[in-house]
């Protein structure tokens, strides 16, 4: 919940132009099911970063992990759906 | 054309999103991968707007916005006319002197209600100028962003608010605008169809778009879930099927001249591998009464329609 | 002429559409997009014919609307170009919603309006019908009285729209075919002058999403959201300070049209209003554009006559002069407001809305009567005003408004 005091018209900048990256709204309190990624069974094909609708699957190079960042997670799901090893499964929110 | 960009899955995981996390899309929103996957494919300094629609309003909710490169938003029925006001200032202002860049790419993207319908004026007009530009449609098949209303882009049998599944007239009774088709008969340089699910595709598509003089147009299947009433999960397989069951082929037509592009190629090589259209139909509960008895006849209309316009491009892109 | 002399000035005939397009090809307009619609047409034709003769620098899109017309002035104007369309009545209304669009993303468009009534039936004559329908959109609205006034106001309107205190489109209208199509003497200054007046536009910084205060423009280096959603809680922000661009719009305006007067040797009151032979008025009329001319004559014959008959000219519709107006009508004892459009269902037309409004707190007991002339082109003459000037007078001796709204010119 955005609780910020909202600013007033002189503040702003004018014309709508956007203050704010999209980044600092969470969405991550959407989803019911999140993904759990297993290591092991998974090729670092980055098919499920390509599908995410929301970005929140990225590859990291330097250690070469698949990172799911559950901040912008909704759990749509797609990326356990397209996975070619089954190495993402979707877990509903709180179990382990 | 310029020679081909290779790249492998990894380089483009490099990336980074030009289209940010924390946009307010729905679950499973395949537009949204489109989206990210478009800007994936961008070669330089770009500029984009879009026309009024889900990925307008869900990408930019004041304050946040979900676009890294420059971007505006003006209407809904102006998205190419947009693209054709940024493109001609870019043009200028670099022969004056006045634009630091020596290129800048623009991009519109518009919805199937933005493009099908209210904006195939500005279209039209844009590429018949002959601006320099990539339009995007991203065709979830209906007005999803007012709550799923009937467009020129909805397929034959499809419910939607406006085209209800009733007792008399089951769904949409009439069929789908062949948008691509008109864009080609425009006579312009660059035309392509791609499905999310066949990324590689979309995205050299993508770039060739970018890399081509003049307008180019890439028309992208793009379940909504919502709308579709359908799987959030299964949004990139229903793209992978609209393709393997023919109802949405990949081409692309370069200066007029059609070519199936490689999944689409593979169907039409091996006949026996294209999937029904019951197999799609099947997925998305927009289509749910035409599994009733007395509707069923319908999906025979729907098959034998997607036969039709399966031959005729065939024929198009020479193939036997 | 001493002015036109020392400014290097010359005297060309131009009608009020060449005027315009003159101005623009001296203005260093990077992109003009536009659609023909009579009376404007002359306008594009004559700006085809520069660009086809590369007598000017600019990208000229002839588009398929003029929806599409403005939007490309709006985006244009978004990347940082200097843009103009011109157009008029229906085509005024095609662009409607594409006005409030161009002032709500502050985009400095300036775009001439060849006054023309609106259908149906159709008619292709001048009234101020289609720019009066537009007075809510958050564009300043300038009237030009003659062709000279035409030329001059355009310029002027680069300046205006583009200034950081502003940046709000604006519209300059000309009588459709009183204006548009006859063909006056006009003293335009040499090119560099207005180039040197123009100067290049100046961006203000905004903060965008990556905390940087960054221009005012579309910049893949420095990258800006221009046209979000905004909702309940913002919107209202956002009109508001366009609301405050308006308020500073005045000033602005006197300030351009004296230095432009500077140059050039010409003034049009204070830039916002004229007045004519008001100072010691009984007897006002207040009318926009070029029936001010006409109005000159009557008031010209009037005072011969002895009668204290005087003129108030709006040049500047929006933002409303309103303490100009109620200092210019401070001792006049009864005033007819001119409307060339009519607001259906209205109480009078929206120029007079506006005037007995303004003088409403300040003067209560001046009368205030107003006609509705000239629709789709119907003549104004010297007669028709003389005998508003009559009317006028019959008011002040009976201390009564027989009818507050007529319709003049008019066959019963």
């Amino acid at each position: 919940m955005n609780t910020e005091k909202k600013k007033g018209w002189k503040e702003i900048p004018m014309a709508g132009v956007c203050w704010v990256p999209s980044t600092s709204y969470l969405t991550g309190d959407w989803k019911i099911y999140r993904p759990v990624w297993d290591s092991e069974k998974c090729t670092r094909c980055v098919l499920c970063h390509l599908y995410c609708p929301d970005g929140a699957i990225t590859w990291k190079a330097k250690t070469n992990e698949m990172i799911f960042n559950y901040d912008y997670c909704k759990g749509c799901g797609i990326c356990e759906a397209e996975c070619p090893t089954n190495a993402i499964s979707m877990k509903l929110e709180g179990e382990p | 054309m310029a020679s081909e960009w290779k790249f492998t899955a990894k380089e483009i995981a490099e990336r980074p999103d030009l289209f940010m996390s924390g946009h307010r899309a729905c679950a499973g929103c395949a537009p949204a991968t489109v989206h990210r996957l478009v800007l994936k494919a961008t070669r330089g300094p770009t500029i984009a707007t879009n026309a009024t629609g889900c990925m307008e309003v869900t990408s930019t909710i004041y304050p946040f916005t979900a676009w890294k490169i420059p971007w505006i938003h003006t209407a809904f029925e102006n998205a190419a006319a947009n693209a054709s006001g940024i493109e001609a200032a870019l043009k200028i202002l670099r022969k004056k002197g006045r634009l630091e860049y020596e290129h800048v790419d623009v991009i519109a993207f518009g919805g199937d209600g933005g493009t099908f319908d209210i904006g195939i004026q500005a279209l039209s007009g844009a590429v018949e100028r002959g601006h320099d530009f990539l339009y995007v449609l991203y065709d979830n098949e209906a007005y999803m962003n007012t709550g799923i209303q009937r467009s020129g882009g909805t397929p034959l049998g499809a419910w939607t608010t406006t085209s209800p599944a009733g007792r008399k007239i089951p769904g949409k009774p009439q069929l789908k605008k062949p948008i691509a088709d008109i864009m080609v008969a425009h006579e312009m340089p660059y035309v392509a169809t791609a499905s999310p699910a066949f990324w590689i595709d979309l995205i050299k598509k993508v770039r060739r778009g970018l890399e081509v003089e003049g307008p180019a147009f890439l028309h992208v299947i793009a379940p909504c879930p919502r709308g579709w009433r359908s799987d959030p999960s299964k949004s990139i397989e229903i793209s992978r099927i609209a393709v393997e069951t023919c109802i949405f082929p990949l081409w692309e037509a370069i200066d007029g001249e059609y070519n199936l592009s490689a999944p689409s190629k593979l169907m039409a090589l091996r006949p026996e591998r294209k999937k029904t259209v019951k197999e799609y139909l099947k997925m998305q509960g927009r289509f749910r009464h035409l599994f009733k008895p007395e509707f069923e006849h319908l999906t025979g209309k729907i098959q034998e329609t997607v036969d039709r316009r399966w031959q005729k491009l065939l024929k198009r892109c020479n193939m036997p | 002429m001493t002015a036109i002399q020392q400014k290097g000035q010359k005297v060309i005939a131009l009608n009020g559409d060449e005027a315009v397009a003159y101005a623009v090809k001296q203005c260093d307009v990077d992109v003009v997009a536009a659609y023909p619609i009579t009376p404007q047409t002359i306008i594009v034709e004559k700006f085809s014919e520069y660009v086809h003769d590369g007598e000017v620098d600019t990208e000229f899109i002839c588009t398929e609307s003029e929806h599409s017309a403005l939007t490309c002035c709006l985006t244009a104007a978004a990347v940082g170009a200097r843009t103009f369309t011109a157009t008029a009545s229906a085509g005024l209304a095609l662009m409607h919603e594409i006005l409030y669009v161009t002032s709500g993303c502050r985009a400095p468009v300036v775009m001439a309006v060849a006054n023309r009534a609106l259908s149906a039936p159709i008619n292709i004559h001048c009234d101020h019908s289609d720019s009066m329908v537009e007075r809510d959109s958050g564009w300043i609205q300038v009237y030009a009285e003659n062709n000279q006034e035409v030329y001059d106001s355009i310029i002027q309107a680069f300046r205006i729209a583009e200034h950081a205190e502003v940046l709000l489109p604006i519209l300059v209208g000309l009588d459709g075919f009183f204006l548009s199509h006859t063909l006056e003497n006009v003293c335009v200054l040499p090119d560099e002058v207005v180039r040197n007046f123009v100067s290049q536009r100046q961006f203000p910084l905004v903060k965008n999403h990556e905390g940087k205060l960054v221009p005012f423009k579309l910049d893949p280096e420095n990258p800006i959201t221009i046209g979000p959603l905004d909702l309940q809680d913002y919107y209202f922000e956002h009109k508001r300070q366009q609301e405050e661009a308006m308020q500073r719009a005045p000033e602005i305006i006197k300030k351009i049209h004296e230095e432009y007067a500077e140059i050039s040797g010409r003034r049009y009151g204070n830039g916002l209003v004229e007045t004519y032979r008001l100072e010691d008025a009984e007897l006002a009329t207040i009318c926009l554009g070029s029936t001010a001319g006409t109005v000159k004559t009557v008031v010209d014959e009037l005072r011969a006559k002895g009668v204290r008959a005087g003129l108030l000219r709006i040049r500047a519709f929006r933002p409303l002069p309103v303490q100009d107006i109620i200092e210019a009508l401070r001792n006049v004892k009864a005033i007819a407001v001119m409307d060339r459009s009519c607001s259906f269902g209205g109480y009078g037309g929206p120029v007079f809305h506006e005037i007995r409004h303004a003088l409403y707190d300040s003067n209560p007991h001046t009368h205030t009567v107003n006609y509705i002339y000239g629709l789709g082109g119907r003549d104004m003459s010297q007669h028709m005003i003389l005998k508003i000037y009559q009317d006028l007078e019959m008011i002040i001796k009976t201390g009564r408004t027989e009818h507050l709204v007529q319709f003049v010119g008019l066959r019963e």
